[in-house]
């Protein structure tokens, strides 16, 4: 018996990058733009999300949306009710989405008749970070609640994501917001990054958030 | 708490290459963690015990090397390493710098197995 050493040099991750490049493609060639939600939970992903869909249905825009939660299908029913096709994920336990778990769902969707397909995490600023999903665009979001110094504690999870968005805005004063600190917060952590503060209860900077969605999806498919 | 799916990709992605190779048995795993990739070697440790009972692995000893944050500097022209995960900024000149040149590795270097 001989001992040796092997040179392996892959990623851990390498079975959900490689179904995540998979959809990727699939998505691609469908001509679907998808968006992965992620945030604490609490921070108002869902309402956030709800009010997109109502939005884009409104627009004449064809989106969908798959959820993951570990347990109930409380978040697909509040979706749902914007028009737009939902599929609620059940984990379980486990404390993130996977590619596997998304390309599960397609079937329940006609991906070439779909304009937007959105995926709203399971509510953890940690573990969703690793996780490829095949998506266009990774959105963080956090609250006025949170603290301003969350993306000083997530830095994983802000340098995996595109845009950051600063959420239920409305409530900014009660909490004694202080927005400067969080702009200085997230560009510690990821210099540059796309920044929208809005509310998606008052819809108050709402409108910057669907054009960005509308100028990301030409880019891709013009 | 996702260093237990991390573990069992790691478990996933070995026996490729234990299979490939017909081998008995891995005694070592090394691994190339970098300070981004938002894994816990200790819980990573803990999980890779559990999940290797029974499998070819168990009793594989996990060595981990962990990757700092190395991002590059446009106005000092070089690589810096960043003493911290949550501050892009040069440690010689204070410039802003998004370049991330390592710390997001996840990987399995390489296995040391028994033929």
């Amino acid at each position: 018996m001989t001992t040796r050493i092997v040179e392996v040099r892959a990623g851990i991750l390498k079975k959900n990058d490689e179904l995540a490049r998979d959809l990727r493609r699939r998505f691609e060639s469908a001509g679907v733009f998808v968006v992965n939600l992620v945030s604490s939970p609490g921070t108002g992903k869902t309402a956030f999300l709800e009010h997109t869909l109502s939005y884009l249905l409104a627009h004449g825009r064809r989106a969908a949306a798959i959820v993951g939660d570990l347990e109930t299908d409380n978040d697909a029913r509040r979706l749902a009710r914007s028009g737009a096709p939902v599929r609620q994920v059940n984990t379980h336990g486990r404390c993130h989405l996977e590619a596997e778990n998304i390309g599960a769902e397609l079937g329940a969707f006609g991906l070439t008749d779909l304009d937007y397909l959105f995926i709203e995490n399971v509510g953890n600023l940690v573990c969703p970070s690793s996780y490829d999903l095949g998506e266009a665009l990774r959105v963080v979001l956090l609250s006025v609640t949170e603290g301003e110094d969350k993306p000083l504690k997530y830095p994983t999870m802000f340098n995996s994501a595109d845009v950051a968005i600063i959420t239920k805005i409305d409530l900014a004063a009660a909490c004694e917001f202080d927005a400067a600190a969080a702009h200085r917060a997230i560009n510690d952590v990821r210099p540059g990054m796309r920044i929208l503060e809005l509310s998606a209860k008052t819809g108050q900077g709402m409108d910057a958030w669907y054009a960005l969605l509308d100028d990301a999806r030409r880019a891709r498919h013009p | 708490m996702h260093e237990l799916s991390i573990a069992t990709s790691i478990v996933d992605v070995a026996m490729e290459t234990v299979d490939r190779l017909n081998a008995s048995r891995v005694s070592a795993v090394n691994l190339r963690i970098g300070r981004l990739a938002g894994v816990d070697a200790d819980a990573l440790r803990f999980s890779f015990d559990v999940v290797t009972q029974g499998t070819r692995l168990e009793g594989a000893a996990l060595a981990i090397a962990e990757l700092p944050v190395v991002a590059f500097c446009d106005r000092c022209d070089r690589d810096v390493e960043l003493p911290a995960a949550n501050f892009m900024h040069c440690p010689l000149c204070d410039q802003v710098t998004g370049i991330i040149r390592q710390g997001k590795e996840l990987e399995i270097a390489s296995l040391e197995i028994d033929e």
